[in-house]
């Protein structure tokens, strides 16, 4: 292992035990624990977005995507980014005006069922645990691939560091590792960027123009095509981009840390200017890894062009920025790993556990302790399921978490906001279709089967075609909470449309900010 | 009427928001609020699921723009400036609906101590 490596992964888990500590300090009631108490400020709240967002997936992934295949490597990113005006428009204002701590505090406060709250929380956990297996595979591939550390040590290593921001520091620490870690993967992609675009004269024409010819695709990197056969794995995909962002629950926990709608819109400008900017570098670093690398190196390193931005950092900087690169994707699994513990532990503490069956009556002191449990149990599950599932493809995973937020949650938070006629049987008849149709879809999709041995879990032929299932599911989603709707028409289960309507219009009623300041 | 301020007293939360709902100021407030939100949704969606549809199905986007660029590179950093653009606009246009929010609260206020 390299001397500079270690050091620049102790001080980054340095920096952020540090945090922690500070954090811990704040973290002394269930608001604290749960949303920070809601005092986040716009570009904090906006940079802890965008740290939540860039997952290790994204910045080594699509780097390795757009240098091996090019053209259609962007077809992984652009939804990406566009989903975030779904967020902006149409869900970040009203959650905040209407949610406390969780998305199902959200619903609830239209339907006042113990049951619409359940599933929601149910919904919230599956998705987290998906997103988070994802998370904690590329974490044991990388470490493998970086620096020869066993999968399951890395796994468990990350688990570990991550649960001491999330269990001493609450979402105050977990929203300043987020912060941390979006200026270190902005600067050291920045940093990149301008020495790449240096080797071109800093002139955007020559490098179409040498991509036509660096790569062993010739001119066809640079077009439509490398990867997908047909335009309708590209549309699902795209499809399932844009709608799932504003239904994960990680995201969407993000907006009950800021103090009213004003300031959760302010938050996602910043993200959006980010993670744009951010994407539109990584499309230079993958060219530039395509080229400097080169296709041959990138898949001998890793299949996947998982290593494709380390090995450009080298080739660029050394084994010092190779070890600054390897050290930013590892502040960003962390980060983003605890992003999602904590929301799904405060789905169990504050759904399930203080609604469900305390009604709302346990102690402050009583939740943040069940908060924690939950945090160990949802990261000791994890981590063992992540041992099982360690051949499965990285990618496949975060967009199953991706479209069953899209299927599942994103129709009924839609409905609930802006459907006077939507009820009660319409919400959980939404979740569940959504939740179940598209686990189906995937079980039946090349996923998990394919006529090659080795190529996927079963041997057979795939009965549904696509890989990305969200141009089915996501109307599934929609239809079964409309119909659900529909069959069971019952007035009194509409709930107080009105009420919502008025609060998530104006902010007349926001709850769960504490105004002690953090 | 005895019933009526029964009901006002018992429901007085519930009867307060419907109120407020049913008042012209809020209803204009929504219907501003609509138009902007569909037609500017509708766009960004249709323009960003085009992306892959102009890429595979028809060839118009495979000829060169600007030297070696071709147009389908284009049209990928124009989704970038799309959702720039159409970001800033929402923030401009989420400022006049503050002021409306605004205003219908405290009209309502207002008729409330009345």
């Amino acid at each position: 292992m390299d001397v500079k490596v270690v050091t620049l992964f102790t001080l980054i888990v340095a920096v952020t035990l540090l945090i922690t500590y500070y954090a811990s300090q704040k973290t002394n009631s269930a608001s604290s624990f749960y949303t920070a108490g809601g005092g986040l400020t716009g570009w904090q709240n906006g940079f802890a977005i965008a740290g939540d967002f860039m997952s290790a997936s994204s910045f080594l992934g699509l780097i390795g995507a757009i240098s091996l295949v090019g053209y259609d490597g962007i077809f992984l990113m652009y939804g990406a980014l566009v989903s975030y005006l779904v967020v902006l428009l149409l869900v970040a204002e009203p959650l905040r005006n209407l949610g406390k701590y969780t998305l199902a505090d959200m619903i609830v406060e239209r339907f006042q069922a113990r049951k619409v709250r359940g599933v929601t929380a149910f919904n919230a956990l599956t998705i987290s645990i998906f997103y988070m297996l994802a998370q904690l595979v590329a974490a044991g591939d990388l470490f493998k691939l970086l620096l020869n550390i066993r999968y399951e040590i890395s796994v468990v290593l990350v688990g570990l560091v991550m649960l001491i921001y999330v269990i001493f520091g609450g979402m105050t620490a977990t929203s300043w590792v987020q912060i941390t870690k979006a200026f270190l993967l902005l600067g050291s992609t920045f940093v990149i960027f301008v020495m790449v675009m240096a080797k071109f004269d800093f002139n955007f024409l020559r490098v179409f123009e040498e991509m036509q010819t660096a790569t062993p695709l010739k001119e066809a990197y640079l077009a439509p095509g490398a990867k997908y056969a047909n335009g309708l794995d590209a549309f699902s995909l795209t499809l399932g981009l844009i709608l799932g962002t504003a239904g994960l629950p990680h995201v969407l926990s993000r907006f009950l840390t800021v103090p009213n709608a004003k300031v959760a819109r302010k938050s996602v400008v910043y993200s959006i200017w980010i993670i744009g900017l951010f994407y539109v570098m990584v499309i230079f670093l993958g060219f530039a890894a395509a080229k400097f690398v080169g296709a041959q190196d990138i898949v001998a390193a890793n299949p996947a062009g998982n290593m494709a931005a380390p090995l450009l950092a080298k080739i660029l900087g050394g084994d010092l920025l190779f070890a600054v690169v390897s050290a930013v994707a590892f502040a960003t699994i962390l980060a983003v790993v605890a992003g999602i513990v904590i929301t799904g532990a405060t789905a169990f503490s504050h759904d399930f556990y203080n609604e469900i069956v305390k009604g709302g009556k346990a102690t402050e002191k009583e939740q943040i302790r069940m908060a924690r449990f939950a945090s160990i149990g949802i990261t000791v599950l994890s981590i063992i399921l992540a041992l099982f599932v360690q051949k499965m493809n990285v990618a496949f995973l975060a967009s199953l978490a991706l479209t069953v937020a899209a299927s599942s949650n994103l129709p009924v938070i839609l409905y609930t906001v802006y459907w006077r006629r939507f009820n009660i049987t319409g919400a959980i008849t939404g979740m569940l279709v959504g939740l179940i149709g598209t686990i189906l879809l995937v079980a039946l999709s090349p996923n998990v089967w394919s006529p090659e041995q080795g190529k996927a879990l079963f041997v057979g032929e795939p009965i549904f075609p696509l890989a990305s299932p969200g141009i089915v599911s996501i109307p599934l989603g929609f239809l079964g909470a409309y119909l659900g709707t529909v069959f069971s028409a019952r007035k009194e289960q509409n709930g107080n449309f009105e009420e919502i309507l008025v609060k998530s219009n104006t902010g007349s009623d926001i709850k769960g900010v504490s105004h002690h300041g953090v | 009427m005895m019933g009526q301020n029964e009901r006002v007293v018992v429901n007085h939360q519930q009867l307060h928001y419907k109120e407020l709902a049913a008042s012209e100021k809020f209803k204009q407030l929504l219907a501003v609020k609509k138009r902007f939100t569909i037609y500017v949704t509708l766009f960004f969606l249709i323009f960003s699921l085009l992306l892959p549809i102009l890429a595979f199905y028809t060839n118009i986007l495979k000829k060169p723009a600007i030297g070696a660029i071709s147009w389908a590179w284009i049209f990928v950093f124009a989704q970038f400036v799309m959702t720039w653009i159409i970001c800033h606009l929402y923030v401009k246009k989420a400022a006049e609906f503050d002021d409306m929010a605004d205003q219908v609260l405290l009209h309502h206020q207002e008729e409330g101590e009345r």
